[in-house]
């Protein structure tokens, strides 16, 4: 349980982590809270060459709320962005996920990009930026760019995220009046890795609804609101998409027992969004 | 966005040598060395002596090394050495020396309510208590479960833990019913 070797290198500047990235191509990793990458460390599932440490990096300190977006810098811990006052009327769905984001101790280290990074499936950050329709913002030495947060995830820690970018920031777009959202979990302990978690939002006349846990990403699906309320078949509608999912049975919970709480928290998700409006 | 200077990257710590780190254990000034890859759990207990931290399954899941880094409570074993470096750390032993030498009245309560019985536990726990009372220095028994989730104990099932916390902040904990007589453990 202790990592292999590695250099370690703490840059200055984003500059400087940028152009170590790009010599280190594939055996170089970047560090923010760690609270991902180190138990992978520790447990040897990764053994990269090189550790690049973003934690310290002034720059990838930004959270802030303009223009329509919730920006979170990736050296934001967890811990400091559900501490913002402001965060349940900005970003009402993270200010309920984030509760459920590993623990106290740990959300005081680690990091929404580092979470967003690691692509695990059944993560609450990834969830909660696939179901409100938000983005992730990729740097390298050379380029920016902004990539729909339904396109980064490709499979279980597997992205679109080449080995020579970092997750600069994501961008969560801010509630808007009149929205509902509401998120719920199961899982065997709270703050351990969820068995099913499902992130519902109402919005302009459509109900959404995203779950992890499942699939091996985060997957959402969308219904018109029928005379302001869900539409009659949502039990039909939530079967299909829990059959769709296609989840497996692993040592925590069988497939059949995921497509249950598919079905039934998905539906009590979307109940709450609709009745907490604003 | 215009191309990078052309300026090589700076040099990394090599994975082969120890590097000098120096924290701030407690209110003192510690230096030791480390490689890249050495927790900061382990550059505690073997390179400073500070056995007060416990190791229990180092991927952060028990909480057994939790410690305050520049205050906040962080898992010891899911941080490397030479990211502490500079930084300040507070471990379980600094909680009696802030305190002339005497234990805590936090702790003094976990020996009242019986909050430990191996211990191993018991000093992870206290540094997390010590940072999230500071934040929320009254919590329900809601909010105090809660953060203890972060924390394993397999001797105590969290009770006496909960009785504990509650005496010294001045809460009422559902399980005080059971606390026993005053008599009982003196």
């Amino acid at each position: 349980m202790k990592p292999a070797p590695f250099d370690y290198l703490r840059p200055a500047t984003l500059t400087e982590a940028l152009a170590a990235l790009a010599a280190g191509g594939d055996e170089a990793r970047v560090i923010a809270g760690g609270q991902s990458l180190m138990p992978m460390l520790n447990m040897r599932l990764v053994q990269p060459r090189l550790l690049i440490d973003l934690g310290r990096l002034e720059e990838l300190r930004t959270l802030t709320a303009e223009d329509g977006w919730l920006t979170v810098g990736a050296a934001v811990t967890q811990g400091q962005v559900l501490a913002r006052p402001t965060l349940a009327q900005e970003v009402p769905l993270l200010a309920a996920a984030l509760p459920w984001v590993g623990h106290f101790q740990t959300r005081n280290r680690g990091t929404l990009c580092g979470s967003v990074a690691h692509a695990d499936p059944s993560a609450e950050t990834p969830l909660c930026l696939v179901a409100t329709g938000g983005e992730v913002v990729l740097r390298n030495a050379w380029r920016r760019r902004s990539v729909p947060a339904a396109d980064f995830f490709l499979g279980p820690l597997t992205t679109v995220k080449a080995a020579d970018e970092i997750v600069e920031c994501v961008r969560f777009p801010l509630a808007k009046p009149g929205s509902g959202h509401a998120f719920r979990e199961v899982s065997m302990r709270h703050g351990d890795f969820a068995i099913v978690a499902c992130a519902a939002t109402v919005d302009g006349g459509q109900a959404t609804l995203a779950v992890g846990g499942v699939a091996d990403r985060p997957s959402r699906r969308s219904w018109p609101l029928v005379d302001g309320g869900l539409p009659a078949d949502l039990d039909e509608a939530l079967n299909a998409f829990a059959w769709d999912l296609g989840g497996d049975d692993d040592q925590h919970a069988t497939a059949r027992y995921r497509r249950d709480l598919v079905r039934r928290i998905g539906r009590t998700v979307l109940e709450e969004a609709l009745s907490c409006r604003r | 966005m215009p191309p990078l200077s052309s300026s090589p990257p700076p040099a990394p710590l090599a994975a082969e040598a120890r590097h000098p780190v120096t924290i701030v254990l407690n209110g003192r000034r510690r230096s030791g060395h480390a490689h890249p890859r050495l927790l900061l759990s382990d550059f505690l207990r073997h390179e400073l002596g500070a056995h007060g931290t416990h190791v229990g399954c180092e991927h952060g899941v028990c909480g057994a090394c939790t410690v305050r880094i520049d205050g906040v409570a962080s898992r010891a074993c899911l941080t490397l050495a030479v990211q502490a470096d500079g930084r300040r750390i507070d471990t379980v032993e600094g909680l009696a020396d802030g305190n002339g030498g005497r234990m805590t009245a936090l702790q003094e309560a976990f020996r009242r309510h019986h909050a430990l019985q191996c211990g191993f536990c018991t000093a992870g726990i206290l540094m997390s208590l010590s940072d999230y009372l500071d934040r929320n220095p009254k919590p329900t028994e809601e909010e105090l479960r809660d953060m203890l989730s972060g924390h394993l104990c397999r001797c105590t099932g969290y009770a006496g833990i909960v009785r504990a916390v509650m005496d010294v902040t001045g809460g009422t904990a559902a399980s005080q019913a059971h606390q026993p007589a005053e008599a009982d453990h003196v």
